[in-house]
């Protein structure tokens, strides 16, 4: 773990620092959402201090700094995903929204009755509901890869939903519930040699690795801003420019507009088509710093480091008797999901939580997922990069004594 | 070590979530209403056995939480031999006592269910102890439909 200084990463979050029913704060709750480094919020309040006004609106000082500041976040995340240029990235609210502007632009220009659609089983419901939606309106057929027990795609099974019917493929990068990366390059290969554009939802990706959307070559990629240490209330839509060029808008209103009259309208262009009404300037700008902040310390780092987390969760995990991990797959991100011997994840969520410690207990967003592990739930511990060592073992004894205690 | 939680997890609690009373099905039962918490994935099924209004018998079949499945429990012991419109006041004041509306809410009042006034303190885990009282009145009141928390 040379080069990498969680002790000053951990600075660099002032809620760390919080006490919890009098204990210090453990926060295990990464995959719902990250906590921000004083870097984003002092991007916040400096925004709203100096340099606030609306966006692509006036000639005065004050605009034209606003949009400058707006205007570069949106070069930043072009270059944090390597998109090709910035009329590729669109701000939208985050992950889910990003997902809805696909189906209901890009699918009901492009599906018809008939068609098909694939997901796996292992989507969070906002990967599941946006397509169970378009179908309804279009008459397609959405078609579900299954999983294995360790939580990983079956290929071979999906590969067989690969048909002639088959017109998008959305599949998660990394599983909220389970922690799963899935094979994503292999997917979109095998995509690409049928002509079917692939979608991926990147929101529990984005954090934990390198994304490269030109390496990928998927058609789409979204992501929410709050998981990636910014603010919440901003996410990315990550489109090809030929795609994106073709698709009809999503919302109508102000900014996507070229010329109105109230004959015809004629459509602004990228990135603006998709951007009705005045954007969430704040959470973009803030969006920017989280980005500033990760580069500096740098992803490729972060990922090897929340590696070393998990393999030691994972190691201490399996020591104690009980408790079964839900999600082993051989490639997986920083989430360790795990049920306990007749203590239900809510009380083991209750108790951790008196501890200080802070994880997820339910069925986050992925009733499938736990409708095929017949759990009613799961308890989920997530890791950041500002997570330590020490702060798994604290999880690890609060677990044995809730065992304890619950005899 | 759990210290501050001592007032949520009592004994009592740990014993019925353990060894839940009335965990069975009564075949050919008179009401049988499905209780669900989405939040948390509680399920839970009541049935119960009619002698006019009064509730002769009351069991259930499900999984939940230590909280949701004592207060199940406990309450398949505790309607037994009460009529519907005296089930309807216990759910009232069951109500009112882990809601914690009332702050004058006199714990002496409602006998062995004192034990789950501590979800109270425990905005999120309220609902785990109310599942089985919203069910009971949806059985009471003989609607057919799967009844939910949220």
């Amino acid at each position: 773990m040379t080069q990498y200084d969680v002790r000053k990463i951990r600075q660099d979050f002032p809620i760390l620092d919080e006490k919890i029913r009098g204990k210090d704060l453990v926060y295990l709750d990464n995959a719902a959402t990250c906590q921000k480094p004083q870097a984003v919020i002092d991007s916040i309040v400096n925004l709203y201090s100096h340099d606030y006004a609306n966006v692509h609106r006036g000639v005065h000082t004050l605009s034209v700094r606003s949009t400058d500041k707006f205007e570069g976040a949106r070069t930043k995340v072009k270059d944090f995903i390597n998109a090709a240029s910035e009329k590729e990235i669109i701000f939208v609210k985050g992950a889910t929204e990003a997902i809805n502007l696909v189906a209901q632009t890009y699918g009901k220009a492009n599906i018809k009755p008939g068609d098909e659609i694939i997901i796996t089983a292992m989507e969070h419901h906002s990967n599941i509901v946006p397509w169970q939606i378009l179908c309804e309106q279009t008459g397609a057929v959405l078609r579900v890869a299954p999983i294995n027990l360790q939580g990983e795609l079956i290929y071979d099974e999906f590969e067989k939903l690969l048909g002639d019917k088959t017109r998008l493929i959305s599949v998660v990068h990394m599983s909220n519930a389970l922690g799963t990366i899935n094979p994503v390059k292999k997917i979109i290969a095998a995509a690409r040699a049928k002509g079917i554009p692939v979608l991926l939802d990147g929101a529990q990706a984005v954090p934990h690795m390198t994304v490269d959307v030109r390496d990928l070559d998927c058609d789409f990629y979204a992501f929410s801003g709050h998981k990636l240490y910014g603010p919440t209330g901003v996410g990315v839509l990550y489109g090809k420019q030929a795609l994106l060029e073709a698709m009809p808008p999503y919302q109508g209103g102000g900014d996507m507009i070229r010329k109105v009259t109230f004959e015809e309208t004629e459509y602004n262009v990228l990135p603006y088509k998709f951007e009705a009404g005045t954007p969430e300037i704040a959470g973009v700008v803030g969006l920017g710093a989280a980005i500033d902040y990760l580069n500096a310390i740098g992803m490729d780092k972060i990922a090897a480091y929340e590696a070393e987390l998990l393999a030691y969760a994972t190691e201490k995990a399996r020591q104690i008797k009980g408790l079964r991990i839900i999600g082993e797959a051989e490639h997986k991100g920083a989430i360790l999901s795990f049920v306990l011997d007749k203590i239900h994840p809510h009380d083991i969520g209750t108790m951790l939580d008196s501890l200080g410690i802070a994880i997820r207990a339910g069925h986050h967003c992925a009733m499938p997922v736990m409708d095929f592990y017949k759990v009613p739930a799961t308890a989920r511990a997530s890791f950041a990069m500002y997570n330590t060592i020490q702060e798994i073992d604290v999880l690890m004894n609060g677990i044995e004594s809730l065992i304890e205690v619950f005899g | 070590m759990f210290d501050d939680l001592r007032d949520l997890y009592q004994e009592v609690i740990f014993d019925h979530n353990r060894n839940p009373r009335n965990f069975r099905i009564i075949e050919n039962a008179d009401r049988k209403v499905e209780g669900f918490n989405p939040l948390c994935g509680d399920r839970l099924t009541l049935y119960l056995q009619m002698d006019g209004d009064v509730i002769a018998d009351a069991s259930f079949q499900g999984s939940g939480c230590a909280i949701s499945t004592a207060s199940v429990s406990l309450m398949t012991e505790i309607v037994k031999g009460k009529t519907e419109e005296e089930a309807e006041e216990l759910f009232k004041k069951f109500h009112e006592m882990t809601t914690g509306k009332d702050e004058n809410f006199n714990l002496e009042t409602i006998g062995k269910l004192a034990v789950l006034a501590g979800v109270r303190e425990y905005p999120a885990r309220v609902k785990c102890a109310t599942l089985a009282w919203h069910t009971l009145d949806a059985a009471i009141k003989n609607e057919q439909q799967a009844i939910s928390t949220e």
